[in-house]
């Protein structure tokens, strides 16, 4: 069984191993940077260390946050070697405990950037959760 | 129990390393000066000190080395063999013995393979009497080896550290009047051999009890001394101090704004003290990081004499201000800069004796080192009473190599033509050592310096010698600096490279801006001034400004990146304020634009801009010097980076070669190319170099035909050192220097190539520069 933290982006229900999660904060505002991937949203100041945010929508091609959306966005702060990275996303769910059984990997019509960041998807009752590379996501720049 | 023996281990590294550093300083003081008794204390000293160690530990290949050379040294305190000019080097060659046995301790945690053994012998047979040139010597101590086996566990008593002086501590007393002293020093001067304390006593001028009690306080200043003044810190520690510290500044900023919207008279007051006790703190810890320079100048009497050596020159090394104190962060990264100017000048500066002479000089040249700190910055100097550089020299150099055009060439003022040197590709010398060349020069040099704020500068006349200014900031970790609004965003401008603030009021201001074929600038004291606006550059919104509602100013910051001055139009100019500078994170490191960032005293995080970055993107510089401009950014920090020399071989094909592994890069003029056998070679400053055409080693999978150099092309030449032997290597062309890592992304598919990587976007093979030099040469057995 492994543990999942997911949270909502758009309709979208997603997850990520819940050992690369630090911690979730509260949005804070972004201050951006120029020139850089057009998925990074900004950098923000968690606790003195300087973090670069990840929009998620717009790494997924997900339709643009609304303005309201935007403002009440939360980071979920994962880390690995090189340091923190927090993903911009609208709304958290609960940390969900998942039978590996129920996984399955993309199917191959999936396209688009989004087959690059999804591993796979566990198949809940109502709903699919898609599960994030969160490796991946460390290489992004 | 294997942990306590690493911490022991590290603790002998650390100790014998600055040992080591001593002992090179006092080898060179006793070839000046054989005679100074209290330098071969001071090495015997160490070497003791270094053999002891070892021995205990169980290094034993260390502990003999050091055992042998320490015993050289006891004879020669004793006196009972001559000193003798060759002593010297042999020694030097010893303490490099034991460096290379420690670097290897550091690296491999065992003992260095090499071979010591003829040195040894060589140090024994000074021993032994066996070398020594002066005839009249006569040997007082048997010529036996046996008596000096180099293991033997004969242990000297070490000699004492200089502590306090009796007298001195019991006039501090108050036992004693300062006048009472003197006549008693006197009285030793003039032949009482017996000691001050028992002449003081018997003279009734101190009491026994007294004189006890002085007594133990020498004792126990003389333990403080070594062991308790002092401690080691790991510097992971003090660095994470410092980051810390910098928290604590940012967070008082932030409390500093409250004052101004709170009117609680207590409140102001204790944040006033936490300011206040802030400060202190800061500049506290801040000098924890600080060291004297002299850390870095006291290796150069080594590098100076080395080099001088070799090339047959005669050197004198000058040091003012060594006690000018750095950030170590700093004194790290100015160390190889350094030593590369050390290197030019007296290789491509000081001319050899006879040449001085007849230009009417002393006989050997003076090198002069200065540190003082001036203006929050700190300055060296580094000067020669060489040859100095003739600018016509170097222009046409410079345009030999198509480095610059003749149209810019021929509007260049001297200092501009001087500055050429910084050009990448750039050589001067007639003559190649392997000591100041690494052929790629005084651009790194550069790159490094500015790379930590600082600026280099060279003046110089011909025959009168060089002058190498450099400027450098105190510390990198906070830094003051200009913040600007754009966009409603704010920018951290470094104030190093701020000149002056503009500021053009109304609609008639901004007329005063003119365009030449699109591009703006600006009359600034009847200069022109190239413009650039930050948001364009950033956001590329086009040349609008937004500044703030009610204000129809525009801004202008006069920056100058390289010695070239420019504008940056931004919204608005705030205010200055101390920034602690933070790193950005891998993911938009690579925007050239960028420095750091750093933590407002709002908490929002500011892109700290970097002007050199920024002025290279608004193309600041010429076309002519553009190739020095773009040149490539060095990063200080070790991420396992490295520079790579990135060059064509046939079909167009891209290979790597470590920079490290090249000592220089040469064209070379087809005709001059011999053969000696199948060996291609090519006369090389006195010497035959052995040339290698890699694509010849390397299995052919060519398919277009190779093309022969056109008529008046010259060949570009790789030059690697193996074991010593320069050997040439023939590639189509050289493409860049990039920085990037050399691990493999594919495994070699051919002979002689260790992988792939993809590296400015091509697949490009990394050499095994060992095997293919190996292959080329054996082609001529």
């Amino acid at each position: 069984m492994s543990q999942f933290c997911t949270f909502t982006l758009s309709s979208f229900l997603f997850g990520i191993a819940v050992e690369s999660v630090q911690e979730i904060l509260p949005g804070c505002g972004t201050t951006p940077v120029p020139l850089c991937h057009e998925a990074i949203a900004g950098l923000i100041n968690l606790r003195g260390q300087i973090v670069p945010a990840v929009n998620l929508r717009c790494l997924l091609e997900l339709p643009p946050a609304s303005q309201e959306q935007a403002s009440d966005s939360l980071n979920v702060v994962l880390r690995n070697d090189d340091g923190p990275l927090a993903l911009l996303v609208d709304e958290i769910g609960d940390v969900m405990e998942m039978d590996p059984k129920d996984f399955e990997i993309p199917p191959a019509t999936l396209q688009g950037s989004a087959r690059n960041w999804i591993t796979g998807t566990f198949k809940l009752e109502h709903q699919l959760l898609l599960v994030l590379d969160h490796e991946r996501l460390f290489l992004l720049g | 129990m294997s942990n306590e023996m690493d911490d022991i281990i590290k603790e002998f590294l650390v100790e014998s390393q600055e040992n080591l550093d001593k002992l090179d300083r006092d080898l060179l003081v006793l070839e000046r000066d054989p005679g100074n008794g209290k330098c071969i204390d001071r090495i015997f000293r160490a070497l003791h000190t270094i053999k002891g160690t070892c021995g205990f530990l169980g290094f034993h290949r260390l502990e003999q080395i050091a055992h042998t050379g320490e015993n050289l040294l006891q004879r020669l305190r004793e006196k009972s063999i001559p000193w003798q000019t060759e002593m010297g080097s042999a020694l030097l060659k010893t303490v490099d013995a034991i460096r290379l046995h420690l670097e290897s301790l550091e690296q491999t945690g065992n003992e260095s393979e090499a071979d010591h053994g003829p040195l040894i012998d060589l140090l024994m047979d000074f021993l032994n009497g066996s070398l020594h040139s002066s005839l009249n010597f006569e040997s007082n101590f048997p010529a036996d080896e046996s008596t000096f086996h180099p293991v033997s566990k004969h242990e000297e008593p070490e000699p004492e550290a200089p502590a306090p002086r009796l007298g001195e501590i019991l006039v501090d007393q108050g036992d004693l009047a300062r006048k009472e002293l003197d006549e008693a020093l006197a009285a030793q001067r003039k032949g009482d051999t017996r000691p001050i304390g028992e002449i003081l006593v018997a003279q009734e001028q101190v009491t026994p009890e007294a004189l006890q009690q002085g007594l133990e306080t020498q004792a126990k200043a003389r333990k403080a001394d070594a062991s308790e003044s002092s401690i080691r810190v790991d510097v992971s520690l003090l660095e994470r101090l410092m980051n810390q510290v910098g928290e604590l500044v940012l967070a008082r900023n932030q409390i500093l704004q409250f004052t101004a919207r709170i009117q609680d008279q207590d409140f102001l007051g204790a944040a006033q003290r936490l300011s206040l006790i802030t400060t202190e703190l800061q500049e506290g810890v801040m000098k924890t990081r600080m060291q004297p320079i002299g850390m870095v100048f006291g290796r150069f009497p080594r590098v100076v004499r080395d080099v001088a050596t070799q090339l047959g020159k005669q050197v004198n090394i000058e040091v003012e201000g060594a006690d000018t104190e750095l950030d170590r962060s700093i004194l790290e990264a100015i160390k190889d800069p350094l030593t590369h100017i050390v290197r030019n000048s007296i290789d491509h500066g000081i001319e050899m004796p006879a040449d001085r002479e007849a230009a009417g000089k002393s006989f050997s040249g003076t090198l002069r080192l200065r540190a003082f700190h001036e203006g929050g910055q700190v300055n060296i100097e580094i000067s020669d009473d060489g040859r100095g550089i003739d600018p016509e020299k170097i222009k046409k150099k410079a345009l030999e190599k198509g480095l610059i055009s003749p149209q810019a060439a021929a509007k260049m003022s001297d200092k501009e033509m001087i500055h050429l040197i910084f050009l990448p590709g750039f050589s001067t010398a007639e003559t190649v050592t392997n000591i100041s060349g690494r052929g790629v020069g005084m651009d790194v040099v550069r790159t490094n310096i500015e790379r930590i704020g600082g600026t280099v500068d060279l003046s110089g006349a011909p025959g009168k010698g060089t002058i190498t200014r450099i400027k450098i900031p105190l510390t990198l970790a906070i830094i003051p600096a200009l913040i600007v609004g754009c966009h409603e965003q704010r920018y951290a401008i470094p104030q190093v490279s701020l000149v002056e603030l503009l500021r053009l009021e109304g609609e008639e201001g901004r007329s005063r801006i003119e365009h030449i074929h699109g591009t703006p600038v600006y009359r600034l004291r009847g200069e022109l001034l190239p413009l650039t606006f930050l948001g364009n550059e950033l956001w590329k919104t086009g040349e609008e400004i937004r500044p703030p509602e009610g204000d129809d100013s525009l801004s202008i910051v006069v920056l100058t990146a390289d010695g070239h001055p420019f504008g940056l139009v931004v919204d608005e100019v705030r205010d200055t304020v101390e920034i602690v500078v933070k790193p950005l994170s891998k993911h938009i490191k690579n925007i050239p634009v960028f420095a750091g960032a750093t933590i407002l005293g709002d908490g929002k995080v500011s892109l700290i801009l970097d002007v050199m970055g920024l002025a290279q993107r608004a193309h600041i510089f010429s076309s002519a010097v553009g190739g020095a401009a773009s040149g490539h950014k060095e990063e200080l920090v070790d991420d396992g980076t490295e520079e790579i020399l990135l060059c064509r071989g046939p079909d167009d094909s891209r290979w790597a070669i470590p920079l490290s592994s090249v000592s220089r890069l040469e064209e070379i003029d087809p005709a001059t190319i011999e053969h000696t056998g199948a060996l291609c070679v090519v006369q090389y400053r006195e010497t035959l170099l052995p040339l290698v055409r890699i694509s010849d080693i390397l299995p052919e999978r060519r398919i277009v035909p190779r093309t022969a150099l056109q008529p008046g092309e010259k060949q570009p030449v790789v030059v690697h050192e193996t074991s010593g032997q320069p050997v040439g290597l023939m590639v189509d062309a050289i493409v860049d220097i990039v920085r990037d890592t050399l691990v493999a992304q594919r495994p070699g598919s051919r002979y002689g190539v260790t992988g792939c990587r993809v590296l400015q976007e091509r697949v490009t093979e990394i050499l095994d520069l060992e095997t293919i030099v190996r292959a080329g040469l054996e082609a001529d057995r």
